[in-house]
């Protein structure tokens, strides 16, 4: 009885297989890379800013990223980031700004469920897990680290 | 009444009375401008959230079919009505304004058909003389329950379909028989079917072997071919589901492919980049309220099958890994 | 000089993005799942001394993308651990982070309260 149930789905999921259609990869890969590129060439342009100003390249690090935050944050508040993300796909997902991006549209999102349980708990859906697992690798790597010194 | 295993036969054949539909503006340019009765301005209408958006359109719809027939909210017996949402909020607080006995009912997409079978046994038995049928849906309270939040940045996969912002009402009476209004004649009550399916993008592939068990237990019940009607409507099966369907019936010996189409592939253009098609509620309820029911009032159709179709699962469910459980439900007017 | 920082930057931030794309579209990977697994792979590579060659060749083409976050979470704890042993393990993380966590999360509240989705 089981095993009949599973060949059947099995079949059928055969048969879904045959009209899925597929992403347009190569479509999807150029406009991912053509995105991300230029997102990194604008990080680029800020870090040099930065640098011409007399910082070095690890302190331009900070200040460049709290720019591309706030261009993210901007153009996800006025409804353009969205709009990137459904051609771009990883190409917009991928950079900082994504993960910005990720914070911003749920706190906008659940702004009508409250301030605390809406914009402050909602925050989080995506972007927690990003930090959660990784300060938790970067505590196990620094653990690895410190017991080799 | 009488039923041959899961079929009803209403002897008395309600009508539909009237029809209403209000839809969102994205749906208002689509393939069926014109078959509307209103439609909106923007996703909000000048509520505060998208929630009571769909809260208005659910009442507004309902007022309207009363309207059109020139009924008072008084004359209804019953509401029977839902919504994609948890504990029905949309229907929750349409409803509240109306101040009509109401009885809640869930059955995701397929809840209108669900709706129209329960309105039509009531009134073939006798229990009432005009019911409502309703439902309600909208594509940014669907996303942010089933989905990611409206202004993230995520791709939508091809397979994909877009919930459609939009009510439809339907009021069902005891037949008069000086009218020349459809009448429900028979339906067939689904069983869940699971397949297997878990991407829940892929809800028109979930839903198609539900529909084609219900189709089969349908026709085989009343000893009919699918040629019987002038055309078979599936509510939200999408373009890749609507295959697989007419495969399915294919293989049991049932030829679906001149006389059905789905609603979820009536609604927009192909221009409008929805993937794969239309999906929610008021899929087939906009479709069923505007288009198939003005095709039977001039007789162009005098037989229509409709099968909501719902994908069962929830936002838990599918984060805790478990497949789509799916259902059909079929009805059949006459006109 | 100034002209090939930028290609690097836009061909190697642009090939981190199409492994990205490649997951999205060859596996049932949602987005938030190419988040979790691309700062979890830039730390591990990181930790390994991989990543940092790439940084010197591509700049913001290999911080940018979220690799590059993973990188800053390692970079910072061992060099905490480096001043100060154990307790760095602790502290240079978010440290080295803190600049790009608190806008998002201050932008993400001023965004949040000044704009409403538009759907």
């Amino acid at each position: 009885m089981e095993n009949q149930k599973k060949q059947y789905q099995q079949k059928y999921e055969e048969k879904y297989k045959k009209y899925k259609p597929s992403p347009p990869l190569i479509k999807n890969a150029l406009w991912a890379f053509f995105v991300g590129g230029i997102i990194c060439i604008i990080g680029q342009f800020v870090q040099n800013i930065f640098i011409e100003q007399g910082m070095t390249i690890k302190e331009a690090g900070g200040p460049t990223a709290v720019v591309m935050v706030f261009i993210s944050a901007f153009l996800t508040g006025i409804g353009v980031y969205d709009e990137i993300g459904q051609r771009a796909g990883a190409g917009s997902i991928v950079p900082i700004t994504g993960f910005a991006n990720s914070i911003v549209a749920p706190a906008m999102e659940f702004k009508r469920e409250g301030y605390v349980f809406g914009i402050g708990a909602k925050m989080f859906v995506i972007a927690g897990p990003v930090l959660v697992y990784g300060m938790v690798t970067a505590f196990i790597i620094g653990l690895i680290y410190w017991l080799r010194i | 009444m009488k039923n041959q295993g899961q079929s009803l036969f209403f002897n008395s054949q309600p009508q539909i009375t009237s029809t209403a539909n209000i839809v969102g503006p994205f749906e208002g340019i689509g393939q069926l401008t014109g078959y509307f009765d209103y439609i909106m301005k923007d996703s909000l209408e000048g509520h505060t959230s998208w929630e009571k958006c769909e809260s208005y359109m659910l009442e507004w719809s309902i007022r309207k079919a009363i309207d059109k027939a020139s009924y008072q909210l008084s004359d209804i017996d019953f509401v029977m009505a839902g919504d994609l949402l948890n504990q029905l909020t949309s229907t929750h607080f349409a409803v509240r304004n109306l101040n009509i006995p109401f009885l809640g009912l869930y059955g995701a997409c397929s809840t209108l058909v669900e709706g129209m079978l329960l309105a039509s046994a009531l009134i073939d038995g006798r229990f009432a003389s005009n019911m409502i049928a309703a439902v309600s849906s909208h594509h940014d309270t669907a996303e942010r329950q089933y989905r990611f939040p409206t202004e993230q940045g995520v791709q939508r996969p091809p397979i994909s379909q877009w919930t459609v912002t939009g009510a439809g009402a339907l009021l069902i009476s005891a037949n008069n028989s000086n009218s020349s209004k459809p009448k429900v004649v028979a339906g067939t009550v689904g069983k869940i079917v699971d397949m297997g399916i878990k991407d829940t993008n892929a809800m028109g592939p979930a839903m198609a072997p539900a529909a084609a068990d219900t189709l089969i237990a349908h026709f085989s019940n009343l000893n009919i071919q699918p040629r019987y009607y002038d055309m078979i409507y599936t509510g939200d099966l999408g373009k890749v589901g609507k295959l697989l369907l007419i495969e399915l019936l294919k293989e049991s010996g049932y030829n679906l492919s001149t006389n059905y189409e789905d609603c979820g592939c009536m609604i927009y253009t192909n221009d409008q980049d929805t993937h794969s098609g239309a999906s929610g509620c008021a899929s087939s309820a906009v479709v069923f309220s505007g288009y198939i029911y003005q095709q039977l009032m001039q007789k162009n159709l005098r037989r229509v099958l409709l099968v909501g179709t719902g994908s069962l699962h929830s936002p838990t469910s599918y984060q805790q890994k478990e497949s789509i459980p799916s259902i059909a439900h079929a009805v059949a007017i006459e006109a | 000089m100034e002209v090939q920082g930028y290609i690097f930057a836009f061909l190697i931030g642009g090939a981190i993005c199409v492994v990205g794309q490649l997951l999205m579209d060859l596996t049932p990977l949602t987005p938030a799942h190419i988040l979790v697994l691309f700062v979890v792979g830039g730390a591990i590579l990181s930790g390994l001394g991989l990543y940092q060659p790439l940084v010197n060749i591509a700049g913001a083409g290999a911080t940018i993308p979220l690799p590059g976050f993973g990188h800053s979470l390692v970079t910072g704890t061992i060099e905490d651990i480096n001043k100060m042993g154990f307790v760095g393990i602790f502290s240079g993380a978010l440290r080295a982070t803190a600049s790009g966590v608190m806008a998002a999360v201050v932008f993400g509240f001023l965004a949040a309260v000044i704009f409403n989705p538009k759907g």
